[in-house]
């Protein structure tokens, strides 16, 4: 990465860059005082990084070990299991299948909000609009979410569950179906609609910094050719944009994963693969099972739970690299390489 | 080195009028009654610090459902014995028995008894006699609903059972209106709400219908909800929350946290018993001790299927898990005068005041003096 040249480095005398090829490695740049120490300093940050996450992998790994390889017999005599289980993947299942299915339909409530809102900024609002509507989708990923918690279990809750009982009886007039819905509305389809919004801010605000870059001699072009403005969005941003809208909703689909206290605060939970999404005590997501069952927990309880959060540790990574490559398979579209 | 930063006149005027204040405030403290006056305590409560000086920091952890009282005991206690620091960790009833076990903590706070391979293993470091539990706390857990005009629900055992298993899913189902003579219960679905953490009220919860209602109820007692399915939500302020949004919803929690919302009666020996604090103190006075124990263990066996005349089964107690020989006598003074303080009248009548909790019997209280008074150190019995 080394990018300076000799003699366009401020303060480096002919003679000291001669003295540093002499006396030292071949070919290094002549770095002195500061130069030198900042480049320390940022290698240094970059390994850290790494340490940090290698650090977190292997105590995740070493905590995670004893419940993996535990007995059956062993979990059901310590009774750290949930009743009536007798494998640790009995557990796991059901909560990686509750934290993937909330956030994909978290996601696939907010991904297109967010496009439409990204797009309405760059492209369709007078500049004196879109600023504040930026501003104001922005300041929603400032709210904490323990925030969120408090207002979806409070106030949006009991307003949606109208909403959800409506659907579900509906749904429920379709042969062969029979769809539930609680009286609380504390579901996983409330949470996921609290996730969305809490997703919505970080998703937005990547997409429209992508859609504004679109080559504005693109834009011009389609206009030339008499496109309609949904034609030139259609053809010039968003093909331009798409692999910067898939990276923007990966990030959030980080976040929803991960999510903890909102759905903590929202969701009644379960242990069921079930696809109930509007009834109580049927999903839970990893990251909440941990924080309500944690505080109690001592001894193997704990590795189990560790587990848990291995599972989720490789399921955020798998998304990641899935994530990158998305991108990398379409970086031909992307001008932004 | 010296440097000296000149103050204003009005500065230095108002350090010294501050200094005088605290003397005052200082001296306010050196009352006879260091309780008096102080926020969260009811009048009349008096501590005694007649006993030797206690002196250190002292270490407890265990269950969270005593915190809000654990807070204020330590605050009074330590407001009268001024070079006393107790700390309490609410790590959870069974870390905080480990921690014990491991000599980690002078006393553990815990919703269950000590098992008996605890005892054998607390032997380590608390002699030869082991660790004992004191009962310091008994919160009387309520069955609450929210059916607007309807204050009280008699609730058998059965029907209890059957509304959280799912079996009876409409208030006006029979079977209840059978029970509730005169009670106009709405055609309405009933919505069972349990704690979606883990917690000594579901398990002392369950345990009463597992004792109670033994043919609806067939699951072990745990502190996790043993069914799947059902509404849930965390903590005990999570599911009076729920509740208290949803029309003909019904759970369980700590009587004090109920509020506006109706209560149930439950059914002792034939008769319809409300939640009160009084009726739990009868409940557990009546209770049995764990046999074959120490004799200055009060491991109570709360009896829930009691059928004791005012007496209400349906309730929480909970221990502080101390050594019957410690190391150190400071500890062992510790440990006799802070217990002490909280068992007695004053100490219960705080944790009623900030908690809720239903104040021992004095009967009890006696029980517990006695077991403390029994408590020594290696230290004191080689002097």
């Amino acid at each position: 990465m080394s990018t300076t040249t000799p003699g366009t480095t401020p303060g480096t005398t002919p003679g000291a860059a001669a003295l540093g090829d002499g006396k030292k490695r071949r070919g290094r740049s002549p770095e002195r005082g500061f130069s030198r120490g900042f480049r320390w300093i940022a290698t240094g940050s970059g390994i850290v990084l790494l340490v940090v996450l290698a650090a977190v992998a292997g105590f995740l790994v070493q905590q995670a070990l004893p419940a993996l390889t535990a007995g059956s017999a062993e979990l059901v005599e310590q009774n750290v299991l949930p009743q009536g289980m007798t494998s640790i993947w009995q557990l796991i299942v059901p909560l990686v299948f509750g934290t993937l299915l909330a956030s994909v339909i978290a996601l696939a409530i907010a991904t297109p909000i967010a496009v439409g809102i990204a797009l309405f900024i760059s492209h369709y609002a007078p500049r004196r609009v879109a600023a504040p509507v930026g501003y104001v989708v922005d300041l929603l990923a400032a709210i904490p979410s323990v925030v969120y918690g408090l207002w979806g279990g409070a106030v949006f809750a009991p307003f949606i569950r109208h909403v959800w009982n409506w659907i579900a009886e509906v749904l429920s007039l379709l042969p062969f179906w029979e769809v539930r819905a609680t009286a609380t509305g504390r579901s996983l389809a409330t949470a996921a609609v609290v996730l969305a919004i809490m997703i919505l801010p970080i998703i937005t605000a990547v997409s429209r910094e992508v859609f504004k870059q679109t080559p504005r001699l693109h834009e011009e072009a389609a206009l030339a050719l008499g496109a309609t403005q949904w034609e030139v969005i259609r053809t010039a941003v968003l093909p331009f944009g798409r692999s910067g809208v898939i990276s923007a909703a990966m990030l959030g689909l980080g976040r929803a994963l991960g999510e903890t206290m909102a759905v903590l605060m929202i969701l009644s939970p379960g242990l069921l693969v079930s696809f109930q999404i509007f009834d109580g005590g049927q999903q839970q997501t990893i990251a909440a099972f941990i924080a309500s069952q944690f505080p109690e927990a001592a001894g193997l309880r704990v590795n189990v739970l560790i587990a848990t959060g291995l599972a989720l540790f490789v399921i955020t990574m798998l998304v990641n690299m899935a994530a990158r490559w998305i991108v990398s398979r379409r970086k031909e579209f992307s001008g932004a390489n | 080195m010296d440097r000296f930063v000149k103050t204003p006149r009005s500065t230095r005027a108002g350090a010294a009028a501050l200094a005088g204040a605290l003397v005052l405030v200082l001296a306010g403290c050196g009352s006879d009654n260091p309780l008096e006056g102080r926020p969260g305590v009811p009048p009349g409560v008096e501590i005694d610090t007649s006993g030797p000086d206690v002196v250190g920091t002292f270490a407890g952890a265990g269950a969270s459902s005593i915190e809000a009282a654990m807070d204020a005991w330590r605050a009074q206690f330590q407001g009268a014995h001024l070079s006393a620091t107790v700390n309490y960790d609410p790590i959870g009833s069974g870390g905080g028995r480990r921690q014990l076990i491991a000599g980690g903590a002078v006393f553990a706070g815990s919703d269950q008894v000590l098992t008996a391979a605890e005892i054998d293993e607390s032997r380590a470091v608390c002699g030869p006699d082991g660790a004992i539990d004191l009962p310091i706390y008994v919160s009387p857990i309520a069955v609450t609903f929210n059916l607007p005009g309807i204050d009280v629900v008699n609730l058998s055992p059965d029907n209890l059972a059957r509304i959280f298993t799912g079996d009876l899913t409409r208030w006006d189902d029979p079977a209840l209106v059978a029970d509730n003579p005169g009670v106009d219960l709405p055609d309405l679905g009933i919505t069972p709400v349990h704690r979606s953490d883990d917690s000594g009220t579901t398990a002392n919860f369950v345990d009463y219908l597992a004792a109670t209602a033994p043919d609806v109820w067939t699951w072990p007692v745990s502190g996790q909800w043993p069914l799947t399915g059902g509404d849930a939500a965390q903590g005990t302020s999570g599911v009076i929350n729920a509740v208290q949004q949803t029309v003909g919803a019904v759970t369980y929690a700590d009587a004090s946290r109920v509020g506006d919302l109706g209560t149930a009666a439950i059914r002792v020996g034939g008769e319809w018993v409300g939640v009160s604090a009084e009726g739990s103190a009868i409940a557990v006075d009546a209770s049995p001790l764990y046999e074959g124990r120490h004799e200055h263990d009060l491991a109570i066996a709360v009896d829930r299927t009691t059928d004791v005349p005012g007496a209400y089964p349906l309730v929480l107690v909970s221990f502080a898990m101390v050594c019957m020989q410690y190391e150190s006598e400071a500890d062992a003074n510790f440990v006799r005068q802070f217990i002490g303080f909280v068992v007695s009248e004053a100490g219960q009548q705080v944790a009623a005041h900030v908690a809720g909790s239903a104040p021992l019997s004095a009967r009890l209280a006696d029980d517990v003096h006695a077991s403390l008074a029994a408590i020594t150190s290696v230290e004191g019995a080689a002097q």
